[in-house]
């Protein structure tokens, strides 16, 4: 798949061939697999897909953030036309939170259990705007306030609040300097189903409000069709399936993809049965993408069929 | 509060034990240690001495309860009984003219082994894989691994017979009177040289790898990768991210070590015959000098607890998920 | 801190094991024993360790060939240097000091691994027990254990040594009481966190009995954990029977490293510059001190991949990347 350079509006994400690979002591594993989609201005995508296929390597490959024994081996990642993988560690330290930021998957995890939130935020501020330490609790206060929380928590540590309040915390934390483009990597997974939907309707808002393109990660189908336009599913290291938001949900042309959307049930709507891919089907040799109506690609060779263990479907 | 609390009646069932621990040795020693010490004393020893030794040893016809209450008001007064070795001087006073040196040794020793030890593991973790990484641990294993008065035998014999840089022995030189002018100090400070460094050098391997080790997993957590993410300084991710979190298991260890170092302190006193309770410890060991014996025991595991109970109440400031009550 | 207190050498071990509620491991089969003897065998230190260790080992044990006779009998002049006839020289009082020195590794290597064996079984009784008979064993037996870690060792040592008829069988009584405790800490965290896994509940809902649970689920996960402590026992306890002995509390008459310190201290051996009557059983000592530290390492290595070596760059260079 090309990337789309020089035509208007510019592509804030064009991600092409991107290979990560595992390097270990005895083997390699190859985690993302020649991977490629593009995210537009203002536009939420969705990345979809089991435990383990890769879809958080692949995002946080896009940061750089991958450590030891990670290797990028292939593609090219193009942030606003920058090539994001030959920044030297000084460009990448100011483009990371300022162009792209991330919301992890557990807020209790990711937040420093020995500082207090507001110093957190704080630290924001004062790396990449250069403030005091007044100037940024002002600022710090008016995020909180983004997130409907009230700024006498700027005191608090993470362990005295709620997971909601946390992830709220941290999704202010990721919105603080406008950037143009949010990873959301499992962010309500930690959640229950109650306070889930108050964070999705969180980020729905602040997305109206700010105007950032997502890229949302998940393996609840459901939870996408509210939120992304355009969604894309991985089965081990590769996309099987990428198209319009509705139109895969209404159209699912790869198994794959059809398995995963009826492992969800909606939530309204009549009662349906759920049938999974069936024992023992791994997928292998999983071909490039083709278009098979406008818009929509799906990892199918020219006979319209794909490969499984143990022989052709 | 609550942890602190809890803490706090910890101690005191591991005072009560050792206190236990003192009171029954005595009693379960096999034949008749009076003659013993009457022989060992060379017939110097006073009737009155006599009656307080069969008390101490429950000797005398009390029932052991009695006994065992009347030890207990005898620790609550300071009264640990006489020293035979330094007869007629009771074994309180003989302990408290020497501590002042023990805590001196041991104190300088500890500290300087923890703050660079710990540095050094932190910038070892940061740097993995670095010279300092690669070359530092192992080469301070090593040394780690050689018994405590043995370094010191051997730093005594390089440095003080051979080069005769430092002084051989005492705290400091004979003749001096001890005082607070700068000479003295000085003194203090060149005859504490030898013995604080070889505790040190033993010691410091330990501090270095266990300050690596927690830092690598620190810098494998989330919050780690998330600083990383919102750009901050390498420095500011170092400091307070990382090793901020990384010294909470430091400072628990720190509680135990105090524990260690007086047992280390008390054998390198010996060999660099400091006026220490270690050395006093030997002489009454040789002397078969009881009471003292068991003085310097209690002083010592008291003043562990106490300094345990302090490092506790640091822990508290530092990790605020404790405060949580 | 040193490798001479078995707490010590454990908390290096475990610094990746903290104190805090057992994390839920993944579910594992039975592991199996020759898989890690294997790949120590394979692990640079652990190899040097063990060859060390076996060197010495064969020393002690050929002693009565290589230097026969009784070692503390005089055999020539006092105080003399190194010399083709007397190959580390003699003490003071004119024995050889290489016979010493390889009669002293029996006693000094035999009550260490007594010792060991010993404290390591006590500490795997304990933990085991108090991960598995509910929270009251549990907190009694914490409590215990956080106890004597918390009494000082080398006090409590000579106080209990004082007291009691001196003896080789003190000796090892005395290190056992003060060596098991660091060992019982973390054997009770890992056998709690195995507890808590998947299999471990199968077992028990399937009505097998607690100690059969014990020994054939829990038991051979623990394998290298129970390794560790078990050198780091003996770390301590060869260490801290030199300084008994070294304060004179051991048993004088018995050849072994830490009494031919003490005589050579004594002897004034070391304020006349006589240092081969001191150096070669402290350096004995270091050394397997050191090889049992190295084994200890390779087996943590082997065990947390985390910890092996590593390509690490720099940090704040974000992720390598190599087209």
């Amino acid at each position: 798949m090309t990337g789309i350079t020089d035509a208007a509006p510019r592509n804030v994400l064009v991600v092409s061939d991107l290979s990560v690979e595992y390097r270990g002591e005895k083997r390699t594993t190859r985690a993302v697999d020649r991977v490629s989609f593009t995210i537009g201005p203002g536009e939420a995508f969705g990345l979809a897909g089991e435990s383990g296929c890769g879809k958080s390597t692949a995002a946080n490959a896009i940061m750089r953030l991958l450590r030891d024994p990670a290797v990028i081996t292939g593609g090219s990642i193009l942030f606003d036309g920058r090539d994001v993988l030959a920044m030297s560690p000084d460009e990448l330290r100011s483009f990371r939170w300022r162009e792209v930021a991330m919301v992890f998957q557990s807020a209790m995890n990711s937040l420093n259990p020995v500082m207090t939130i507001g110093d957190q935020i704080m630290d924001i501020f004062t790396t990449h705007e250069g403030m005091t330490k007044k100037q940024a609790r002002v600022r710090a206060a008016e995020l909180l306030d983004l997130v409907q929380i009230d700024a006498g928590r700027l005191k608090a540590y993470p362990h005295q609040l709620s997971g909601g309040m946390r992830q709220r915390v941290v999704i202010a934390m990721a919105v603080a300097l406008h950037p143009t483009l949010l990873i959301m990597d499992e962010p309500t997974t930690a959640l229950d189903v109650v306070v889930q939907q108050e964070i999705m309707a969180q980020i729905g808002d602040l997305q109206q409000e700010l105007g950032f393109s997502i890229l949302f990660i998940t393996h609840d189908m459901s939870l996408m069709i509210e939120l992304c336009d355009r969604m894309a599913v991985m089965y081990s290291g590769r996309f099987v399936e990428t198209a319009e938001a509705k139109g895969l949900f209404a159209n699912p042309r790869h198994p794959y993809t059809r398995a995963l959307i009826n492992a969800f049930p909606p939530m309204h709507g009549p009662v349906a049965e759920l049938t999974g891919l069936g024992e023992g089907v791994r997928f292998t040799n999983i071909p490039d993408l083709v278009e098979v109506s406008p818009g929509h690609l799906a990892a199918l060779d020219s006979a319209g069929t794909h490969d499984i263990l143990g022989g052709r479907s | 509060m609550q942890f602190v609390l809890r803490r706090l009646g910890f101690y005191l069932v591991a005072f009560w034990v050792s206190v236990t621990l003192n009171f029954l040795l005595p009693r379960f020693m096999p034949g008749d240690p009076i003659s013993r010490m009457m022989s060992q004393s060379q017939g110097r020893m006073t009737p009155e001495q006599v009656v307080q030794m069969q008390a101490l040893f429950g000797l005398d016809d009390r029932p052991i309860l009695q006994q065992y209450i009347g030890y207990w008001q005898s620790i609550f007064t300071g009264e640990m009984g006489v020293s035979i070795s330094r007869f007629p001087s009771p074994v309180s006073e003989v302990i408290a003219s020497q501590i002042g040196w023990t805590i001196l040794l041991g104190a300088t020793a500890l500290l300087i082994a923890v703050v660079i030890g710990n540095l050094l593991g932190i910038l070892a973790a940061w740097r993995r894989g670095g010279a300092l990484d690669s070359i530092l641990p192992p080469f301070l294993v090593f040394i780690g691994s050689f018994p405590y008065f043995w370094l010191a035998m051997g730093a005594l014999y390089l440095f003080g017979v051979i080069l005769g840089w430092f002084p051989l022995r005492h705290a400091f030189s004979a003749g001096a009177t001890p005082s607070f002018s700068p000479e003295f100090i000085g003194d203090v400070a060149m005859h504490l040289v030898m013995p604080v460094t070889t505790i040190v050098l033993v010691s410091i391997g330990g501090w270095m790898l266990a300050m690596r080790n927690t830092m690598i997993t620190t810098t494998s957590e989330d919050y780690v990768v998330m600083a990383e993410a919102k750009g901050l300084t390498a420095n500011r991710i170092m400091l307070r991210y990382a090793a901020r979190n990384a010294t909470l298991p430091a400072v628990t260890n720190f509680g135990m070590a105090i524990g260690f170092v007086v047992g280390g302190a008390l054998l390198t006193e010996v060999v660099f015959a400091y006026p220490g309770l270690g050395f006093q410890l030997l002489s009454a060991v040789t002397a078969l000098d009881y009471p003292l014996m068991q003085g310097i025991f209690l002083t010592i595991t008291g003043a562990v607890l106490v300094a345990n109970f302090i490092v506790d109440i640091v822990y508290v400031r530092l990790d605020p998920r404790v405060r949580v009550s | 801190m040193s490798a001479t207190d078995p707490s010590e050498v454990v908390i290096l071990a475990a610094a990746d094991m903290p104190e805090k509620e057992p994390r839920a491991a993944s579910p594992r089969r039975r592991a199996r024993p020759e898989g890690l003897v294997r790949s120590l065998l394979r692990n640079r230190k652990a190899f040097a360790g063990l060859i060390i260790l076996a060197g010495f080992i064969l020393l002690a044990l050929l002693a009565p060939v290589i230097a026969p006779g009784d070692p503390s009998i005089i055999t020539g002049q006092g105080a003399q240097a190194p010399s083709a006839e007397h190959l580390f020289g003699t003490t003071p009082k004119g024995q050889d000091v290489l016979a010493l020195t390889l009669w002293g590794s029996r006693s000094s290597l035999l009550v260490g691994f007594v010792v060991g064996l010993a404290a390591t079984a006590v500490a795997l009784l304990a933990g085991l027990t108090s991960a598995f008979f509910g929270r009251a064993i549990d907190n009694g037996l914490s409590l215990i254990t956080n106890v004597f870690l918390l009494l000082p060792g080398l006090p409590l040592l000579v106080i209990l040594a004082a007291f009691l008829p001196p003896g080789l069988g003190t000796v090892m009584l005395v290190l056992t009481i003060t060596g098991w405790a660091g060992g019982a800490r973390v054997l009770r965290s890992q056998a709690l966190s195995i507890r808590g896994t998947d299999f471990v509940a199968a077992a028990i809902v399937t009505g097998e009995k607690s100690l059969r649970i014990m020994f054939r689920e829990i038991l051979p996960n623990m394998a290298s954990i129970v390794m560790i402590t078990l050198l780091g026992v003996v770390i301590f306890a060869i260490g801290a029977q030199a300084g008994l002995e070294f304060l004179g509390l051991g048993d004088p008459s018995v050849v072994s490293w830490g009494t031919n310190l003490y005589w050579a201290s004594n002897d004034g051996a070391l304020m006349s510059g006589f240092w081969w009557a001191f150096v070669p059983s402290g350096a004995a000592i270091a050394f397997v001190a050191f090889a049992l530290a190295l084994i200890n390492y390779g087996v943590d290595e082997v065990s947390n991949p985390r910890l092996r070596s590593a390509r690490r760059r720099p940090f704040g260079t974000g992720t390598e990347v190599a087209r």
